[in-house]
């Protein structure tokens, strides 16, 4: 087995493209759920938004990168907006069933036949990245440090993406430690006390629910410039849950907790994924044991084993605190 | 507590007769107050007109008219039931009447979100106490605050624009704390204080929003004896400082302890109002409490009849 691969792999997943689609996506749902207690079950579609607003009017209709992104924040708000409005206002379980049904409508939408003159159907849509690379200021040659080695065209993504997940937890850093994130995170205690206080808890909510969906839809265009195409399965409730679970994995309501959890989440996957192959073809383990299409399904099971072995030994997640677990919420 | 209900100890009036400036000028405003359900208030706050709230075929409040007297303490009192509470929601925003009309200082408060309401100075607390588990006693504190810059999302981001604001607001709530002896526990979770505590801590935190008048639902529910004194002469405080209270309780000897002026619910309705001496010898009071026929004989049909 070449451990040297296995860990020079692990280290590319950790700071690779999807370490920072997810811990972009995460940051938005930790503001949504850590912060305000809102259950947004639709995280997917304010990414898949985001990178179809991108795509479609680039590819179709010819506008420049720089309108492309202002098309999909737009839609990223709008979207948040017409979720939000209906919703907030009723138990915190009503948002939760709207957003998940929600995703799926806009996955279907992009995903169907009749627009797949504008989306690409389930192929998706390319031909909207050239704008993107081309402002690329990198150098064309190979990059890295240590282990790590990307082209010029890796580097620009990650470049732009590791910025945007900084700028990011600087936001949500400044925002949580003001008036404004107290507010919020009152809101996710009780909404009720805080109404008493005479605070408007409906339009902090819409509030928090239009950043956050703001911060996902960086995770779509990332993922839209770093793929060079947006694909509707790759905007699915599996997205969300992966998020979710980034969120929970590095300690909800911290402001490093979303990037912390994305990294490991993606290094353990990369562990798993080349040490079962590694051993597969190795030898160690027999096909009677595990075939080689069994592979992947079996290093999300020990993925999800891990996951619940930091569940139980450590509840509150990496960067979480155990004395505010303690206390019984609400 | 029957017994207190029917006989009016005459020490305890006494002891609180002695009062405070305050408490002579609420005393003497209800003067020439008729002790009637719904009678008219010289300087009255709150009114309230035909406020009727339904859930399906039960009427769970019903109340002609009432009004509370400015700088008074008033006391709501019910059996289980009366609508205490529910009315309670209605006049705060948080629950909405099928029909009626209140004001509060001469404006109308109906339709007006529970927000708004606090904001134009009628603040409440709750019977189930809403400490914020996760946020410190201070953040709390802070919480009420109102009209603060940094609640500005813009403005939230840079805090050059709010730190003098905030400051100002961490002294006076700091004075609160002090006030309410909570200050050594400025910086621990509110998760972690004890039910009293947590009373303490809400009312204090509704002082912070500077209200006008303070409505506490069942503000000694759970709270053990020692702490009742203190919260007693808390809610007095209240008055002192110019403040109308107006609070529901079940317990008669702090009603009679601390309250100028006494209004009665029975199954939604307001079925007497009173001062406390008098009211605890209300016929209607003592009927709704105990039942119509509690100290006659059962008749012979009633002894009859299946259990």
């Amino acid at each position: 087995m070449d451990w040297s691969l296995i860990f020079s792999n692990a280290l590319a997943a950790m700071v690779g493209l999807e370490t920072v689609v997810f811990a972009l996506a995460a940051i938005g749902l930790n503001v949504h759920f850590g912060y305000t207690g809102l259950l947004n079950f639709g995280q997917a579609a304010f990414l898949a938004v985001a990178g179809y607003g991108l795509a479609i009017s680039v590819a179709n209709f010819g506008f420049s990168t720089g309108a492309g992104v202002v098309i999909g924040l737009t839609g990223a708000v709008v979207l948040a907006l017409l979720l939000g409005a209906p919703t907030l206002r009723l138990r915190a379980d009503y948002l939760a069933i709207v957003t998940i049904a929600a995703a799926e409508i806009v996955r279907l939408v992009f995903r169907s036949v009749s627009l797949a003159e504008y989306t690409g159907g389930s192929d998706g849509q390319g031909r909207f990245s050239e704008g993107f690379y081309s402002i690329n200021p990198i150098a064309i040659g190979r990059y890295g440090l240590g282990p790590l080695d990307f082209d010029e065209r890796q580097t620009w993504v990650l470049s732009v993406g590791w910025t945007l997940v900084g700028l990011s937890c600087l936001l949500v850093f400044l925002l949580m430690r003001s008036p404004w994130g107290r507010v919020l995170k009152a809101i996710r205690e009780d909404e009720d006390a805080v109404r008493s206080l005479g605070k408007n808890v409906y339009f902090y909510k819409l509030q928090s629910l239009v950043l956050g969906g703001v911060l996902g839809c960086l995770a779509g265009f990332m993922t839209a410039w770093g793929n060079t195409v947006v694909q509707p399965d790759n905007f699915s409730t599996e997205t969300t849950f992966y998020a979710y679970t980034i969120v929970i994995l590095g300690g909800a309501a911290r402001v490093l907790g979303p990037v912390v959890g994305a990294a490991i989440f993606w290094v353990l996957l990369s562990l798993t994924d080349n040490i079962l192959n590694q051993a597969k073809n190795a030898g160690y383990i027999s096909d009677a044991i595990l075939t080689g299409f069994q592979v992947g399904q079996v290093r999300l099971m020990l993925v999800g084993l891990g996951l619940m072995l930091l569940m139980i030994f450590r509840p509150q997640g990496l960067l979480g605190d155990r004395r505010e677990l303690a206390l019984d919420a609400r | 507590m029957p017994a207190d209900l029917t006989k009016a100890d005459p020490a305890v009036p006494d002891r609180t007769k002695a009062g405070t400036p305050r408490k002579d000028a609420a005393r003497q405003a209800f003067a020439g107050v008729e002790a009637v359900p719904g009678s008219a208030k010289p300087d009255p706050i709150l009114v309230v007109d035909g406020v009727t709230r339904r859930f399906g075929g039960l009427t769970a409040v019903d109340v002609a008219h009432v009004e509370v007297q400015r700088g008074s303490i008033t006391a709501l009192i019910g059996p289980n039931g009366a609508g205490k509470s529910t009315f309670f929601n209605l006049l705060t925003g948080f629950d909405k009447p099928d029909v009626g009309t209140w004001t509060f200082n001469g404006a109308s408060l109906s339709g007006v979100p529970s927000h708004k309401v606090a904001r134009r100075g009628m603040v409440r607390t709750f019977q189930l106490t809403k400490a914020l588990s996760r946020l410190t006693v201070m953040q709390n504190m802070l919480l009420g605050a109102t009209g603060q810059k940094g609640e500005n999302f813009l403005r939230a981001i840079f805090p050059m624009t709010w730190r003098a604001q905030e400051k100002a607001n961490t002294l006076r709530a700091e004075e609160l704390l002090v006030r309410f002896r909570l200050d050594a526990k400025r910086n621990d979770f509110a998760g972690t204080m004890s039910g009293g505590q947590r009373k303490l801590l809400e009312m204090a935190r509704a002082l912070m929003v500077g209200p006008e008048m303070v409505m506490l639902d069942e503000p000694m529910a759970g709270v053990n004896p020692a702490l009742t004194q203190s919260l007693l002469t808390h809610v007095k405080s209240l008055r002192e400082e110019g403040m109308t209270v107006l609070f529901v309780e079940h317990d008669m000897d702090m009603v009679r302890d601390i309250s100028d002026w006494v209004l009665v619910m029975a199954q939604g309705k307001v079925i007497a109002e009173g001062p406390p001496e008098q009211i605890m010898a209300n016929e209607a009071v003592i009927d709704a409490y105990l039942g119509g026929h509690h100290d006659a004989p059962l008749q012979d049909e009633e002894q009859a009849a299946p259990r």
